[in-house]
């Protein structure tokens, strides 16, 4: 029982550094018997008829869309209004701040200061420390679909991209996700052996930050050349196969307790929340015959930004923060 | 593959082992392309922030408390903390053409130099990783003439208990760069506001207000000979204008740096003449 989600544990670190899924060899006996029950029920029309049910009755939500572009604009708007209006609240930008006096620095930039630099003082320490704590607990990646500035643009430019994929005016390109572990090495070898910060140069959440509270500059250009790279070849591609940051995070969010739970029982493995999913690969759980267990978390590389939760008309994804269920 | 291509194969996929269809092998090599395409993109860009470094090494004056260059581009953090806290604005963040410097902050000096209004170098207390220190860590060697022989005395301060700025070292040097031009060498006074009435620069005028900096524009100077620099300089002793007599006969003035200047810029932002005709040389050593 146990071994099956240790092997699940180890099997889905290795799919957020790129590795493909594939279907799992160990299950637990109930998740066998829920597998096997619903290949026996599979072309019966009572089923499609339950289907249908469903999808008249499902709530078209998105509850936990508008509360994650709330947070994430407020997030940002605070550090705007911090420095224009003089309130000091969260004073800085996103590669590093002080919130009322407090450090915190982006834990991935904070790494390629530590490697280009070599040396590392109490400040950058402490504020690496705290937001490593915050993120620890809110679940790793939770900071892509939560603050970051670029994923909410992406999320827009993805939404153009997917229409006009629908009018067959351009195709999704995809590519191999191990690059994003590869260039998260490169980086990493870069700044050691160079000593400049060289992703901190390139890295568009840091300069849209910078733009929205100092005024924008050239370097915006580079992000746009981003944002239409993703509108007209691949979807996406920024977060999904180049982004150091979203790994760093990802590292982060393997022990977090806040993460996407599902359920295999209540599933009709229709794939809604896989077409939403910036990382569909965490939801190859949901494939009919791959889940290992009755109940499933979602793997470490998720962002936690809950548009599978609001997609799913069965209600089998919901969000858990493992051991709150026991406390309460 | 698409998104509807995946959905397909939603249900039971049944891999057939040793046997790749050869459509499969093109999309397959298609992706590799693709994917060797976006990393030479991005590894290009990456790079591309090394150019302005090799070709231009576009010289900048750091803030107050700045590493050397190298260690100071490796160290920041491009937060714009340093930003926030100043109080005349002297701090920019740099743009694309920086390269590697990208979001890192520079003073220019000539539009808005370090005065010191904030009394305690504030933008090295809000530094997160020691970019800008007032203790450089004991690795880290000191550029030959940089090391300050006594802590600068803020002549704003100077009759309270700490008059001195808790600095160690030097951001650049004053130098009389063009001295042709220079009003006191030629004998002239100066009268009226230092930059005219469109310049947006601050300065703190110990006569007018000992904590709030004011608009130069709202100064108005009437000096016999042009003295503007040492009038202006903030710092204790580290520039004095001469007078004398030149070779005509005729009273003039030589503005003279002293080793206590610590590169704030300040007269070279209120040098009346245009282009200015003393500047800050950043990163340069004091050389008696």
């Amino acid at each position: 029982m146990s071994s099956v989600h240790n092997k699940r544990f180890v099997d889905q670190i290795m799919v957020m550094f790129g590795r493909e899924t594939k279907k799992p060899e160990q299950f637990t006996e109930k998740a066998i018997q829920v597998h096997q029950l619903k290949r026996m029920t599979n072309k019966e029309a009572f089923l499609n008829a339950s289907k249908e049910a469903h999808r008249l009755q499902q709530l078209k939500s998105q509850k936990w869309r508008n509360r994650r572009w709330a947070t994430l604009i407020f997030a940002n708007l605070l550090f705007v209004i911090s420095f224009a209006l003089d309130i000091q609240i969260l004073e800085g930008a996103l590669t590093a701040s002080r919130f009322v006096g407090f450090h915190l620095i982006d834990l991935n930039s904070a790494l390629q200061v530590m490697l280009a630099h070599k040396h590392i003082i109490n400040n950058l320490l402490i504020g690496t420390g705290t937001v490593l704590l915050l993120w620890v607990l809110l679940g790793g990646r939770t900071f892509c679909s939560w603050i970051c500035p670029y994923h909410l643009l992406a999320e827009w430019a993805e939404k153009l991209h997917l229409y006009l994929a629908k009018k067959k005016l351009v195709t999704d390109q995809v590519m191999d996700r191990r690059l994003r572990t590869v260039f998260w090495v490169i980086f990493a070898l870069l700044a050691i052996a160079t000593g400049y910060t060289v992703y901190e140069a390139i890295s568009p959440t840091g300069i849209l930050s910078r733009a929205l509270i100092y005024g924008p500059g050239l370097a915006v250009l580079w992000v746009l050349a981003l944002l239409f790279f993703e509108v007209f070849f691949s979807r996406r591609a920024w977060c999904r196969y180049a982004c150091p940051i979203g790994l760093t995070y990802g590292v982060v969010g393997i022990i977090s307790p806040v993460r996407v739970k599902y359920k295999l029982e209540s599933c009709f493995h229709e794939g809604d929340c896989r077409k939403v999913c910036l990382v569909p690969h965490v939801l190859d759980t949901v494939i009919k015959g791959r889940a290992v267990d009755t109940e499933v978390a979602i793997g470490p590389d998720c962002t936690r930004c809950g548009l599978c939760v609001d997609a799913c008309p069965t209600g089998s994804l919901t969000f858990e923060v493992k051991g709150l269920s026991k406390l309460m | 593959m698409s998104d509807e291509n995946t959905d397909t194969a939603n249900g039971d996929r049944k891999p057939e082992p040793g046997k790749v269809s050869i459509a499969k092998k093109q999309t397959n090599r298609r992706r590799v392309l693709r994917t060797m395409l976006l990393t030479g993109g991005v590894l290009g860009a990456a790079t591309s922030g090394f150019l302005p470094l090799i070709y231009s090494k576009k010289n900048r004056l750091r803030p107050p408390g700045a590493l050397d260059e190298k260690d100071f581009l490796s160290s920041c953090i491009k937060c714009g903390q340093c930003v926030q806290v100043c109080p005349v604005e002297a701090i920019k963040l740099a743009d694309l053409v920086d390269g590697m410097g990208v979001g890192t902050p520079y003073i220019d000096a000539r539009e808005q130099a370090c005065d010191f209004s904030c009394d305690a170098v504030q933008c090295i207390l809000a530094c997160p990783t020691g970019s800008l220190t007032y203790h450089k860590p004991a690795h880290l060697t000191v550029r030959p003439g940089a090391e300050l022989s006594s802590k600068p005395i803020l002549l704003a301060k100077e009759k309270d208990a700490e008059p001195t700025l808790n600095l160690a070292e030097r951001i650049g040097v004053a130098r009389l760069t063009r001295p042709e031009s220079c009003l006191a060498m030629q004998g002239k006074g100066f009268q009226g506001t230092a930059r005219g009435a469109a310049f947006d620069g601050k300065l703190r005028y110990m006569s007018v207000d000992r904590w709030k900096p004011i608009p130069v524009a709202d100064f108005k100077y009437d000096r016999e000979i042009c003295d503007l620099c040492e009038q202006a300089c903030p710092i204790k002793g580290a520039i004095t204008v001469e007078m004398g007599l030149g070779k005509d006969g005729k009273r003039k003035g030589i503005p003279v740096v002293h080793e206590a200047c610590v590169g704030c810029g300040v007269c070279e932002m209120i040098c009346p003449t245009e282009p200015a005709s003393i500047e800050i040389i950043p990163g340069e050593g004091w050389r008696a």
